[in-house]
């Protein structure tokens, strides 16, 4: 708006003031998007109903409402089972990526050993890793502590989130000018003032989008849990599908799936642009 | 105790490189007797096979579903800057389709509700089959899956080429074809291609979701020879190590690709 005001004086964009950037608004994923995913869903629905016979069954719509508990049921699990992974990743991957940036040598490599494998091993992989070769309970001093499935999935979905979350903080500290360091320097901060009053909170705003991104990511990653046999909303839909054991109402409880997930990881794929253009102005 | 610990009966006797072979599987399979830890993808041919078999499925369901996003994300690219907003609307849904929901959620969708309306053909034993398999859904799904991420790389790459650079081309008498295919193509594809090969080494890691709808890739390999022989632990970290080394060698080379095809003045 500002612009307006040197409009008629100049016409050189370098004599024009910069941009404010704008406030980041809360994102929109009310009414119009509710729609059309309502829309997708129903005619999703439609069309399995039209090639239903004329028989007297119930219609595919009151079919999907009727399982509709069981499955958000299933879908909460997801999302605690993701809470959790992220919660767990994220501390063991902080750790993991201040070693990263450590000054000793054999402790930086082996941090960064560790980071790629996780890394580039594919999480279905490590999941089958964690459901197969961790026991189902413990024994420690005459006391069971049961070890359940899904313990065991979150604790695989959480081992390749460690390994991204160490690449997200060494690279947030990487990319900051190397002038921090050196102004702190002259200034006698300590190495570890220097990283938890300078460095660090610096960090944290440029690792934000990608952790929120890696966030989404193991959201969707959840449904893997179903391959190995957790109750989540995959499962769940397999058992109703089964139950019911009518091929027209595939097309709409997948649908419903997709639908869910959509719904829940869109606003943080938003959220997460809206932050990335945020700090990209100021840094 | 079991019976493929036994040598192989048609093995007969071989002179150099057979005989060296054959001294390494008969070392596994001792191997196996004095520790327990059963290699049978290395002494047994026959679950040897079928874990070769599988990880050059594993290799060639990467390579098609790579040129196939590749191709779906250049001609994305080209739709969203279409006149038509239909057209752009069309593209920018799909994306954020494809990149909001679990790719194992898309397969079982593709697989089994739209592959559940396609029409079936007879096949030669006059069976019922449908049209496309499981190996082609697997294709499909996660070409799609990979292609919407293809669309903004390859749109950002676009983007990224300068305006001056265009002008240039115009200035020299480049009609808009011909700066598209020599000047902006090239250029873009260089800027691109560290996040193209992030997607592929993503790409890689995704086939590994095949194994649900049972296409025989090396993890649906590996699970049928634990099955059978119940080594679970060693065919587990076979696949982590096996899985790291075909990673780590894709990073490797596509890193030394991207260092060969810098441009002098962008980026480090």
């Amino acid at each position: 708006m500002r612009n307006r005001v040197l409009l008629g004086t100049t016409d050189l964009p370098v004599l024009l003031p910069p941009k404010a950037p704008s406030p980041a608004a809360p994102p929109r994923l009310a009414g119009r998007h509710g729609l059309w995913l309502a829309a997708l869903l129903l005619l999703s629905a439609g069309l399995a109903e039209a090639q239903t016979s004329e028989e007297a069954r119930r219609s595919v719509l009151a079919a999907l409402i009727d399982w509709a508990p069981l499955l958000l049921e299933g879908f909460v699990f997801n999302i605690a089972i993701s809470f959790l992974a992220m919660a767990l990743g994220t501390l063991a991957g902080a750790v993991l990526g201040l070693l990263q940036i450590s000054l000793l040598p054999p402790l930086r490599a082996g941090s960064w050993l560790v980071t790629q494998f996780f890394r580039n091993a594919p999480w279905l992989v490590l999941l089958f890793f964690c459901m197969f070769l961790l026991p189902f309970e413990f024994v420690v001093g005459g006391v069971t502590i049961p070890f359940p499935d899904w313990v065991k999935a979150t604790l695989g979905l959480s081992l390749p989130v460690m390994a991204n979350v160490s690449e997200i903080v060494r690279g947030a500290v990487v990319s900051l000018p190397s002038g921090q360091w050196e102004a702190a320097d002259s200034l006698a901060f300590s190495r570890r003032q220097t990283l938890w009053e300078i460095i660090l909170p610096q960090c944290v705003k440029r690792m934000l989008p990608p952790w929120m991104n890696l966030y989404a990511i193991l959201t969707m990653a959840t449904v893997l849990a179903s391959i190995v046999g957790v109750s989540e909303m995959m499962t769940q839909t397999g058992r109703a599908l089964a139950a019911e054991n009518r091929p027209e109402l595939l097309i709409p409880f997948y649908s419903f799936v997709l639908v869910c997930f959509f719904a829940y990881c869109y606003p943080i794929a938003v959220m997460t642009r809206r932050l990335e253009r945020r700090y990209q102005v100021k840094a | 105790m079991d019976a493929r610990v036994k040598p192989e009966h048609d093995r007969r006797k071989k002179r150099g490189a057979g005989a060296a072979v054959d001294f390494i599987y008969d070392w596994f399979r001792q191997f196996y007797l004095d520790t327990g830890i059963n290699l049978t993808f290395i002494y047994d041919s026959y679950d040897r096979g079928r874990l070769i078999d599988g990880f050059w499925m594993t290799v060639w369901l990467s390579l098609v579903c790579l040129a196939a996003s590749v191709v779906i994300g250049v001609a994305g690219a080209w739709a969203q800057g279409a006149r038509s907003a239909l057209l752009r609307r069309g593209v920018a849904a799909y994306i954020e389709f494809f990149r909001n929901t679990p790719p194992l959620v898309q397969l079982y969708f593709f697989y089994f509700a739209i592959g559940s309306i396609l029409p079936t053909t007879e096949n030669r034993f006059g069976f019922q089959e449908p049209v496309l398999d499981n190996v082609a859904w697997a294709v499909l799904s996660l070409s799609f899956f990979a292609g919407a991420f293809n669309v903004e790389i390859f749109r950002s790459g676009i983007e990224a080429v300068p305006e001056s650079t265009k002008e240039a081309a115009e200035a020299l008498g480049y009609t808009r074809l011909q700066t598209y295919i020599w000047i902006v193509l090239p250029l873009a594809f260089r800027v691109c291609l560290p996040s193209l090969n992030n997607n592929l080494v993503n790409l890689v890691k995704t086939t590994t979701l095949a194994y649900a709808i049972a296409v025989p890739e090396m993890l649906y390999m590996a699970n049928q020879i634990w099955s059978d022989s119940v080594n679970v632990p060693e065919m587990m970290s076979f696949l982590l190590i096996a899985y790291v080394f075909l990673v780590g060698i894709l990073v490797w080379a596509m890193h030394r690709w991207e260092r060969t095809m810098r441009l002098p003045g962008f980026g480090q």
